[in-house]
């Protein structure tokens, strides 16, 4: 298909929008796929893996992407098979089926870049697919035409009923019934019998409403998951059946019906097509649009100039507000009401621009039934993966961080946390293990769990490997949860032999490094037998921070909010010195480290006695507490969070800057930093950040 | 004729191309110079918040409507001491690098526009600047303004050279 009416800039933007639309087919490809059990007879998920196959071979068809047309098209006929079932959907398929997808994404990657896949590219997956279409049906062409009739290959005519009757609103979401007859028509011999029943009387006749509805009786070589796929765009504003009816029954009752349908249409649209549509990228993909869909695509360069901008007046706003109140606020309440009232219209304004770029986490949570099966098929273990809460929605950047570290937690849990079979039957388990991934609201922060039922962390081992790294000293007395704590050291790697799966020696450490990154934290849990937990805190977004600031000397911090416990004034008996010269306070039986933030920052000027200032008890990502000694809170706050590193380097113990009321600029404390700097004592904490060469 | 200076180049226009303009200041007693293309703004000296464990001359950083910028003490860069800010005292906001960044200095005094074959290389003198910060002398009358190279005042502030007291 030619497009000489277009300039290269459209046909450009069409072919971004084709890829943006194959990126979501090929998500949603790939979530079907992984639902997809062997022997089962799941036609849904076929047909919506058909479907997706199906839309991204007609675009690519639009822009001649023939490679990619060519392995869709086998792709597509294995799937037509499977959920007509004239193909088992039995193992080897399975793997095939996601070879397939596989190869079919790397083609897709290939187009979008431009790139020519070589000859040979997927050639022995797309073998396998054709020896699965051969074995599954001899008498059948593989290489069928694509835009032929459908299912020309089967030879026996079926007579089908098919009732049809739109909801009162189907006009309303612009569908349109004519056209849907019509193709119908294309699938072969058609009658149409018009039931005008639901006519209302002409008075209370809405021009806008659907009052008709069809029943046709088809003849044609055609499956009923044919005649359905007609009705995709409609299926969930209609009442359809399609039942077949004893060979040939002669239907006589004919055609004044489609004449009324016809009028009736032609007060909705001109029955010819105003557009040429042959330079739509593809045309099913535009029926589908117009047809539920109810969102708009957005660059996201936009969304986060919006974002930016909405930060700013909030700033902008509360400057305002202080400089008023400061000045002269008790002479005018309506105006102070004003200014509350803008406060709190700017605060709703920024979480309605905050919740766009708001995405459910099913989109990577989607990839992990997949890898389970793989990882689960390579390490020869039974897995089962079940999921909770994947449309928990979280800010887009922080949703495509998770496929990382949630893919190598996912994979050591299958490889490393669930044992053999013979194991878990021997402990009393049943053979096939389970990882819960699930996610959550708490607050400003999303949880995510990670769960297994497996052996639990092998502690002896950790600590072993940990004395033979050189990561503790081999006398060190730690507690169990100290020695879980371990497999987050660089460089740990439980694996007692690396496999192909995983045990590289890179693993948790870069899972909790990438979370920080993303201001959360990761925690593990494990009962010896019973199995592990990881659990992962994270802020639903980057961009604006729960704080609570606090003052050291001349300088404001903000502490993050989710880590603070409590706060209290210390008495003189709380606080103890010990040996080496370092504090703790205890509370309620605990002992805590204390850290002076002015100590760490070089704040001058600053309360030096706990007993003068506030201690601000921290919960750091490890489970460990950390009593932080400040001069006073001044309050807690949301702020826009700041990048310092855009016109800076990085500032060891601050993860960022805002701009506060005053538009002074205050630092955000990096709290897990904190420790490792005010460390000078080489404990386990220290060690756990960084490893000591012992034998050095 | 001068050697070629390691200069930032000015922008296109084609009747400047023999001239050159820069913001010339004074940190003391001395004149210095830089490169107008790279000035964005000049504002007066507020107070900055300080960050932590940084090198002397690191004042801090300020909310330049909304970013946050660092700002330098160009007399402390000097090895020359720590200037005492006052509201009198100027901060030159340039871009280097696609950084924003600012300059405490003491008073901004001229804009010199200058013919390109004029500047004059630094002579290897013992001086108590270190000679990688010049560019190169301007003669303005009987007296002389240094041009100074902004890239490499402040080249050493990669990440591998964040000072870090740990």
């Amino acid at each position: 298909m030619s497009t000489p009416t277009f300039g290269s800039d459209e046909l450009a933007q069409f072919r971004r929008t084709f890829f943006e639309e194959c990126t979501e087919l090929l998500a949603d490809l790939e979530e079907r796929l992984g639902a997809l059990v062997a022997f089962s007879s799941d036609v849904e998920s076929l047909n919506a893996i058909f479907r997706a196959v199906h839309s991204v071979k007609a675009g690519a068809g639009a822009f001649g992407y023939t490679v990619l047309v060519g392995f869709a098209h086998r792709f597509e006929a294995l799937l037509d098979r499977l959920r007509d079932g004239k193909a088992e959907l039995d193992e080897r398929t399975l793997a095939a089926l996601v070879a397939a997808a596989d190869v079919f994404s790397a083609l897709v990657d290939l187009a979008r870049q431009g790139e020519v896949p070589a000859d040979d590219f997927g050639a022995d997956v797309a073998e396998e697919l054709g020896a699965l279409l051969d074995g599954a049906a001899p008498t059948a062409s593989v290489a069928r035409p694509a835009e032929a009739a459908p299912e020309a290959a089967k030879p026996a005519e079926k007579s089908y009923r098919i009732l049809f009757r739109p909801n009162a609103e189907l006009f309303r979401h612009a569908n349109e019934p004519l056209y849907l007859i019509r193709e119908m028509k294309t699938l072969g011999e058609l009658t149409v019998d018009c039931d005008l029943s639901r006519l209302p009387p002409f008075d209370a006749f809405n021009i806008d409403d659907s009052y008709l509805g069809w029943t046709m009786t088809l003849r044609a070589v055609c499956t009923p998951a044919a005649i359905a796929e007609v009705f995709e765009f409609v299926d969930d504003e209609c009442v359809l059946t399609i039942e077949e009816i004893a060979a040939a029954v002669e239907p006589d009752e004919a055609s004044p019906v489609v004449a009324v349908a016809a009028t009736v249409a032609t007060t909705v649209a001109p029955p010819s097509d105003p557009q040429p549509s042959g330079s739509k990228p593809s045309e099913s993909k535009a029926a589908g649009k117009t047809g539920s869909i109810s969102s708009i695509r957005v660059d996201l360069y936009r969304v986060d100039r919006l974002v930016n901008m909405v930060g700013e007046l909030v700033i902008a706003q509360a400057m305002l507000a202080q400089q008023f109140t400061e000045s002269h606020s008790h002479d005018d309440p309506t105006a102070l009401q004003g200014f509350e009232h803008l406060a709190g219209l700017t605060r709703e304004l920024q979480e309605c621009v905050m919740a766009i770029r708001m995405q459910p986490v099913k989109s990577v949570f989607s990839r992990m039934p997949r890898l389970v099966r793989d990882v689960g098929h390579k390490t020869g273990k039974d897995v089962r993966l079940e999921m909770a809460g994947e449309q928990t929605e979280v800010d887009k950047t922080v949703v495509e961080e998770l496929a990382d570290p949630l893919t190598h937690m996912i994979r050591n849990a299958v490889d490393h946390g669930i044992e053999d079979a013979a194991e878990r039957l021997a402990a009393g388990k049943p053979a096939e293990g389970v990882i819960r991934l699930s996610a959550q609201h708490a607050g400003s922060n999303i949880l995510i769990h990670v769960e297994d039922d497996g052996a639990g962390l092998d502690r002896d081992r950790l600590f072993a490997k940990a004395v033979e790294k050189g990561i503790v000293p081999a006398g060190a007395k730690l507690t169990g949860e100290e020695i879980d704590e371990l497999i987050f050291a660089p460089g740990f790697s439980t694996a007692a032999a690396v496999t192909d799966v995983s045990g590289r020696g890179v693993g948790m450490d870069v899972v909790r490094r990438n979370v920080q990154a993303l201001g959360g934290r990761v925690q593990v849990m494990s009962t010896p037998g019973k199995g592990t937990r990881f659990t992962l805190v994270i802020p639903l977004t980057l961009a604006v921070l729960d704080g609570m600031v606090v003052a050291v000397g001349w300088e404001k911090y903000i502490l993050p909010l989710t880590s603070i416990v409590e706060s209290f004034r210390p008495g003189r008996g709380q606080i103890r010195v010990i040996p080496g010269g370092g504090e703790v306070v205890s509370i309620r039986g605990e002992f805590v480290r204390l850290i002076h933030l002015a100590r760490v920052f070089g704040v001058t000027e600053a309360v030096a006695d706990p007993c003068q200032g506030l201690v601000v008890l921290i919960e750091l990502a490890n489970g460990g507490k950390l009593g932080v000694v400040v001069d006073e809170l001044i309050g807690q706050q949301q702020v826009v969070i700041k990048s310092l590193q855009d016109n800076y380097d990085p500032v060891p113990g601050i993860s960022g800057a805002t701009i506060l009321g005053n538009g002074r600029v205050a630092l955000i404390v990096d709290i897990e930093e904190l420790t490792r700097l005010y460390d000078r004592n080489a404990r386990i904490a220290d060690a756990l950040r960084q490893p000591i060469a012992a034998n050095a | 004729m001068a050697e070629p200076l390691d200069l930032p180049s000015i922008g296109p226009d084609a009747a400047t191309a023999q001239t050159r303009q820069f913001i010339s200041f004074r940190v003391g007693e001395d004149e210095f110079a830089i490169d107008i293309m790279a000035v964005r703004e000049i504002k007066g000296w507020t107070e900055t918040t300080v960050l932590p464990n940084q090198q002397d001359y690191m004042l801090g950083v300020l909310n330049l409507r909304g970013t946050i910028v660092p700002i330098f003490d160009l007399r402390c860069r000097f090895g020359l001491g720590l200037t005492t800010a006052t509201r009198s005292h100027v901060v030159i906001i340039v871009a280097i690098g696609g950084r924003l960044l600012g300059l405490l200095v003491d008073a901004v005094s001229d804009i010199l526009t200058v013919n390109a074959a004029d500047i004059r290389p630094v002579p290897d003198v013992d001086q108590p600047i270190d000679n990688a910060f010049l560019a190169g002398i301007i003669p303005v009358g009987d007296s002389m303004v240094v041009l100074l190279s902004l890239e490499n005042l402040f080249a050493n502030h990669g990440p591998a050279n964040a000072a870090i007291a740990a």
